[in-house]
């Protein structure tokens, strides 16, 4: 048993990933600590979509190991991995809710599939998630008729369904607008704090980051080149990190 | 160099596509003890792939009978007693037009349908979230598609045959004066049982090639609109030229060796 396998819900070590030629993750380590919020930002394209699909097996990494509460992942056959995927929850960037299904069925289908409950307890659940998102009355409607903010809250009702230990979070308040972008930073931080669970947030949305994050780690290059509270990346003069929070064209991060 | 490097880049397309096709039937096979828990889906696409077809099969049904009577009737003119229209329609519609071309007009529509859809799942993530609340796509959305296709395909093909029959029958009757009765005793005249059942074999082959090219080439959506665009495409292309091959080497398995003529 490792010293610290108890604190780290989540670690990744020598993480490489290639798409053709273009490197996307170089040698990329990085902790998670369990009840955690960690926003990680970079630039658009930089591999952070991917480093959240790497850590939950959606794509296969080239070189390294991802740790979850101590067993290796990267080598789970089919089974294990959807095991192990019963306790973690993702809300996708475009929320990726099922357009054949009804709001209340996205969010009941995990648990239709996978838990032992009667068909009413199922419906009680899922509107009780949808509840904790601030939706009521929306159950028989279709996924088309919501807007996108309600389609990010509806996709993290999803997410939480299955009461999962952690919670990944794609851009989660990119294309909304800034009033609805609060109103999703509001429910990450309670969802956290009402659910005990580890969260892992990707974005661009600096002021996303500092709100929702117990701690800010910057992904560039393919690597991990900061980490820490917001108020020391308030602080930081990392270079690259000043010129990335502050939203600078000048400075180490050329603009492509 | 230039041909070259095109034709090297189109073999390993098709190999690529080859062994990924082999990995989709492969998992599909793995489900296959899943089925029944599936049931719901699988009527539900039994509804969509084989009730959704009926009209277009109707149709192009008619008027192909209606057409092989007509033609039938002028290569006999003259030559050979038109009594033997009813045989010769019977045994094209049986063998052949009935099974293939029920699978070329209901594999352009259900494996395009399948594509597009699938691939827009793909797209926007859907699949991922699939996977990502431990649903194995292959079982929850090929699954269904492959078994309803494979059984749907054999009842239109037999409802394709009747009403293929029906429309040469009435044609006869109406515009070449042959009557009812003697169109039928054309078509008993050389009927044989292993032909109906020969060619509605080749269709649960047909039925299984339209659902899975829908799938595989929805499933390997790249990009946004255009990639479901050229996904559809894929499909169609690749459903329709797999059932004229396999047409080709099913009659020749069938006819030639399961049912092979006694000498």
């Amino acid at each position: 048993m490792e010293q610290h396998g108890d604190d780290h819900i989540i670690r990744i070590r020598g993480l490489g990933k290639k798409f053709g030629p273009h490197t996307v993750l170089d040698s990329l380590d990085l902790d998670i600590v369990r009840g955690e919020t960690l926003v990680i930002i970079g630039r658009s394209g930089c591999g952070k979509s991917v480093l959240l699909k790497l850590i939950t097996g959606l794509v296969k990494p080239d070189a390294g190991e991802i740790m979850f509460e101590g067993e290796d992942m990267t080598g789970f056959a089919r089974k294990k991995l959807f095991e192990m995927r019963m306790r973690f929850g993702m809300l996708f960037q475009g929320s990726a809710l099922f357009d054949s299904l009804s709001v209340g069925e996205n969010v009941a289908l995990p648990l239709r599939k996978h838990s032992k409950m009667t068909d009413e307890e199922i419906c009680r659940t899922a509107c009780e998630k949808l509840e904790l998102v601030g939706l009521t009355d929306v159950y028989d409607q279709f996924p088309a008729e919501m807007s996108g903010g309600m389609k990010k809250r509806i996709g993290l009702a999803r997410a939480v369904v299955m009461d999962p230990n952690v919670v990944l979070y794609d851009e989660p308040t990119t294309g909304l607008d800034p009033i609805m972008a609060d109103v999703i930073n509001e429910l990450i931080r309670a969802l956290q704090r009402e659910l005990e669970i580890t969260s892992v947030v990707v974005t661009h949305d600096i002021k996303s980051a500092y709100h929702v994050g117990d701690r800010i780690a910057m992904l560039h290059e393919g690597r991990i080149i900061y980490s820490g509270t917001p108020d020391e990346v308030r602080r930081t003069d990392n270079p690259v990190l000043r010129q990335f929070v502050e939203g600078k064209a000048e400075g180490p991060i050329k603009p492509i | 160099m230039a041909p070259i490097a095109v034709l090297g880049r189109f073999f390993l397309e098709f190999v690529q596509d080859l062994g990924g096709m082999f990995i989709l039937v492969g998992r599909l096979l793995q489900a296959i003890p899943r089925t029944f828990a599936n049931t719901r889906n699988i009527l539900q696409q039994m509804d969509r792939i084989g009730i959704g077809s009926i009209p277009l099969v109707l149709v192009t049904s008619l008027f192909v009978g209606a057409v092989t009577s007509v033609q039938a009737a002028y290569q006999f003119h003259g030559y050979v007693p038109l009594m033997y229209i009813g045989t010769v329609v019977g045994k094209s519609v049986i063998l052949e037009l009935g099974p293939v071309l029920t699978a070329l007009v209901v594999g352009g529509r259900v494996s395009a349908s399948i594509a597009a859809e699938l691939g827009t799942m793909k797209v926007t993530e859907q699949i991922d979230a699939m996977e990502m609340i431990a649903i194995d796509p292959v079982e929850y959305l090929v699954l269904p598609r492959t078994v309803a296709a494979t059984i749907m395909l054999p009842v239109l093909t037999v409802f394709s045959d009747l009403l293929a029959i029906l429309g040469a029958m009435v044609v006869a009757n109406i515009s070449i004066h042959v009557s009812f009765n003697t169109f039928e005793s054309g078509l008993k005249l050389l009927f044989r049982n292993q032909d109906l059942i020969g060619g509605l074999m080749k269709t649960f082959v047909f039925g299984f090639i339209i659902a899975i090219m829908g799938c595989y080439h929805g499933f390997e959506t790249r990009g946004g609109a255009e990639g479901v665009g050229l996904a559809t495409m894929k499909a169609v292309v690749s459903s329709c030229l797999l059932i004229l091959i396999s047409n080709y080497f099913l009659a020749s398995l069938i006819f030639r060796i399961i049912f092979a003529p006694s000498s």
